[in-house]
């Protein structure tokens, strides 16, 4: 029992369930189909990205750039497909963003891996060099008038509940996560190549003399991100019915905040998928619903970063009490 | 000697300038144990990486198992048995103890999947074989530098070790861990013929375990021999050219004068209790106790690092309010911790860098610039008193051995002139030679009027440094001893007593 309530896991669900009460008891609409639906769609983007924002962390990595990837991804493939194939499907429309996004991400790799550089200097770089390139080179005006699989992905719906007022409904994109999700369990809890990955952020001496080949596992991981950012960046625009060069750019923050919300250490070696999971809700439904009671918008930010604060702070609080008081003595 | 497992012969290394050894052999037999001691600097863990093939030595025979390697990479050391456990034991702190064991086997096998009931299955395995028993499901993280050890152990044993070498593996031990670590090791020894070679700077422990000593003094092999060979002055005399007598150290404290420090009814978290004492200037006070018996906690206390939740520290007098180290520092006390190495240096800095940079502030000439030449006096008035063993205090800290990065910590603390000094284990890891002048500096400098708490479990060091030892039990002084009527072993009796 102590273990479980040690775990960051079961923080971040208690947290969760107590800001839903808060919620829901002062706003009775919180508690219907439509919203959980509407929270779901709006998680998909986030979650995905979070994905891939969490294994970098794992890693003892960090990147920025994602969101630049995931918004170039999505700008370029609908000027490809407006230009050569306006009548491809949806997953023609995946899979060019995907590539787009991973050969993004080979570049991340390439500095990281080889240069030895750190993450967050490489990606601060590649995340405005791939913005700027994209609105300079590529195109900066908005596209309303995107190929027709997107309209039509952007209207599919799986499940539709009648609701007092109109209809719930629950988009087939929230598969896609779940999917990545359950890709991304069972990528770091039963693969040789993830385990190299918590091993890396763990010790990284120790993971080179356990014969892990480190240079191998980077390229991996910020490969693997930028194809993730790649589609997250499509359904980002698929949901959205439009391709803007200045969308998505800016929710680094919130993605990472989800993910270190979610029990990632940003020292690395720690983190989990379910962790990340109710990280995202967490953050998605602080975004959307805090107005439900009352919040302001403007105040929204500064509860987030409250919850950050907390979810995180108690953790490394109760981490010094149980008696590592290390840090601080070399710096006095 | 037919028995022979590995010969060196002639082996020297430089680096850039700095000749770590020169012409050193040693022989390491079948399933014995030996030890390999020499003061800081003279090369032993330069000689350890050489046989485990990280460094490539620049001239001499490397002959394992009869066969003579020309060169030899870590993967071919490992091939022949050598398995050496560094001190930082390259564990994973974020894995589980069961993960930590397996993971090498898993890698070098070449899998894509990992089963895990056959990772515990392998742990399990490899812990029943050095038989102890530590959970397999916690993080390494989480487990004693004891249990770390022999996890490395058994980690090393599952590699199918010939040769266990391990450098100062018991610097961070308690007695007990350092009994049930021997214990272990005799087992492998006896039962599957592995042979090691330890460092160590404790002479004691040297005499107690080995079968075989090597002895090095700057880079070269003094003396190589059978344990019966030895004694403890021949030890020292072999490693430093020289013998020690130590003497107690004398002072009467000036009762007139009013107490330095005076502590009263101190009760701070986690576990102190109703402390008093008073420490005057000019005086050594030895803290000693059982770990967990609340040293360490005493000192983080004093130092503003643990909440204080009652009670009254006074300084010259004067009551103080310890609220953080800035506040501890700003009165005047200062603290080298235990944990040195991972707690005061920049590794990638200069030697001078990391002297100064606790007093730059005061080493500012007229016009608020430092002052270079003050600076560099300083540097070197301290890598002189600390003996230092460096070609150029411009060098990088991390090109120093374990020993002299120590004394570096210590030098950057001294340097701030503290009128209480706290010192937890300030003589850990350092050769008896060096132990020696360490223990004249600290009576210097009480001479001159600092107050010094030492923090030991090292009975001897005490006795020879201190004029009152405050014994700790369970979170509160249990006795105030006078060095001068007791002994060793009354001490030792009394710290385990209940
Ligand atoms: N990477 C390096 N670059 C430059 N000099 C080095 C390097 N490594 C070791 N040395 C030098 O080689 C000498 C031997 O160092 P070594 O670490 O082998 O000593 P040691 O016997 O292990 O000492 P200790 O007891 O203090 O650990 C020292 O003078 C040290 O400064
Ligand atoms: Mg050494």
């Amino acid at each position: 029992m102590k273990r479980l309530l040690r775990r960051n896991e079961t923080l971040v669900a208690i947290t969760l369930v107590v800001l839903c009460l808060v919620i829901g008891l002062n706003n009775p609409t919180f508690f219907t189909v439509g919203t959980v639906f509407t929270l779901l769609r709006g998680s998909i983007v986030t979650g995905i990205f979070a994905m891939g924002v969490l294994i970098v962390i794992i890693s003892g990595g960090i990147d920025v750039s994602f969101t630049a990837i995931g918004v170039f991804a999505l700008y370029s493939t609908v000027k490809l497909m407006l230009a050569y194939a306006p009548d491809a499907s949806i997953w023609v429309a995946f899979s060019i963003a995907g590539l787009i996004g991973l050969g993004l991400g080979l570049i991340n790799a390439f500095f990281i891996a080889k240069f030895k550089l750190p993450t967050l200097i490489v990606t601060l770089g590649t995340l405005s060099m791939f913005h700027g390139f994209l609105l300079f080179a590529i195109g900066n005006q908005i596209i309303r008038d995107v190929p027709p699989a997107l309209t039509e992905f952007a209207r599919a719906t799986v499940i539709e509940i009648p609701q007092a007022r109109g209809t719930a409904n629950l988009h087939p994109a929230v598969f896609l996560l779940v999917a990545v999700a359950i890709l991304m369990w069972i990528l770091l809890r039963y693969t040789m190549l993830g385990r190299g990955i918590y091993a890396l952020g763990g010790a990284p001496e120790a993971a080179e003399r356990a014969g892990f080949n480190v240079t191998r596992i980077q390229y991996f991981i910020y490969g693997f991100v930028g194809l993730l950012s790649g589609v997250a960046g499509m359904t980002f625009g698929g949901l959205a019915r439009q391709a803007n060069p200045q969308d998505i750019v800016g929710m680094e923050l919130n993605v990472i905040a989800a993910v270190v919300l979610g029990g990632a250490y940003l020292t690395g070696g720690r983190g989990t998928v379910i962790g990340t999971l109710l990280g995202v809700i967490l953050v998605v439904i602080a975004n959307n619903s805090l107005i439900l009671i009352g919040v302001p918008t403007v105040w929204q930010r500064v509860v987030i970063g409250l919850i950050i604060l907390i979810g995180t702070g108690i953790p490394a609080i109760q981490e010094r009490r149980a008696g590592k008081i290390t840090s601080g003595l070399a710096e006095a | 000697m037919t028995n022979a497992f590995l010969r060196l012969t002639g082996i020297s290394k430089s680096f850039a300038g700095v000749q770590a050894l020169r012409d050193v052999d040693l022989t390491i037999e079948r399933g014995r144990v030996h030890c390999l001691v020499g003061e800081n600097g003279s090369g032993k863990s330069t000689l350890i990486k050489i046989i485990a093939g990280v460094y490539q030595r620049d001239t001499g025979e490397y002959v394992i198992d009869g066969k003579n390697l020309a060169r030899l990479q870590p993967i071919d050391a490992i091939r022949e048995g050598v398995q050496v456990i560094y001190q930082d034991f390259s564990l994973f702190p974020n894995l589980t103890v069961a993960e930590n064991i397996a993971l090498n086997e898993e890698v070098a096998e070449g899998r894509r999947w990992v089963n895990w009931q056959q990772v515990r299955n392998v742990a399990a395995d490899a812990l029943a074989q050095i038989e102890v028993n530590i959970p397999l499901d916690v993080t390494v993280g989480e487990v004693s530098v004891a249990n770390k050890q022999l996890i490395a152990v058994a980690k090393a044993m599952r590699q199918n070790a010939r040769l266990i070498i391990m450098d100062e593996p018991t610097t961070a031990l308690t007695e007990r861990e350092i009994r049930a670590l021997f214990s272990v090791l005799r087992k492998l020894q006896e039962r599957d013929g592995v042979a090691f070679l330890f460092v160590s700077h404790k002479l004691d422990e040297v005499l107690s375990i080995s079968e075989k000593i090597i002895v090095i003094r700057n880079g070269k092999t003094v003396s190589e021999g059978e344990r019966d060979e030895y004694d403890r002055a021949r030890l020292v005399y072999d490693m430093t050219g020289h013998s020690i007598t130590e003497k107690s150290y004398d002072f009467e404290p000036d009762l007139s004068q009013p107490p330095l420090l005076k502590v009263e009814n101190l009760n701070a978290e986690p576990m102190l209790n109703d402390i008093n004492f008073e420490l005057r200037a000019g005086e050594i006070v030895g803290v000693t106790g059982l770990l967990g018996s609340g040293r360490t906690e005493l000192a983080l206390a004093l130092y503003g690092m643990q909440p204080i939740k009652s009670g009254r520290i006074t300084i010259d007098q004067k009551p103080v309010d310890l609220r953080s180290n800035r506040d501890a520092i700003a009165h005047g006390i200062g603290y080298v911790p235990e944990d040195r190495l991972s707690e005061g240096l920049f590794l990638e800095q200069s030697i001078a860098k990391n002297v100064v940079v606790r007093t730059i502030e005061s080493l500012r000439g007229s016009l608020g610039l430092t002052d270079p030449a003050k600076i560099s006096g300083q540097v070197s008035q301290w890598v002189d008193a600390l003996r230092i063993k460096t070609a150029d205090p411009a060098l990088p800290v991390n090109t120093l051995s374990g020993g002299n990065q120590q004394r570096v910590v210590l030098a950057k603390w001294l340097a701030s002139n503290p009128k209480v000094m706290i010192l937890n284990g300030p003589t850990v890891g350092v050769d008896v030679g060096s132990k020696e002048e360490l223990h004249n500096l600290m009576k210097k400098l009480a001479g001159e009027g600092m107050g010094l708490l030492v923090i030991s479990d090292d009975i001897p060091e005490l006795l020879g440094t201190c004029n009152r030892i405050l014994l700790m039990r369970n979170g509160t002084i249990v006795e105030e001893i006078n060095t001068k009527e007791t002994n060793e072993n009354k001490i030792s009796s009394k710290l385990i007593e209940d």
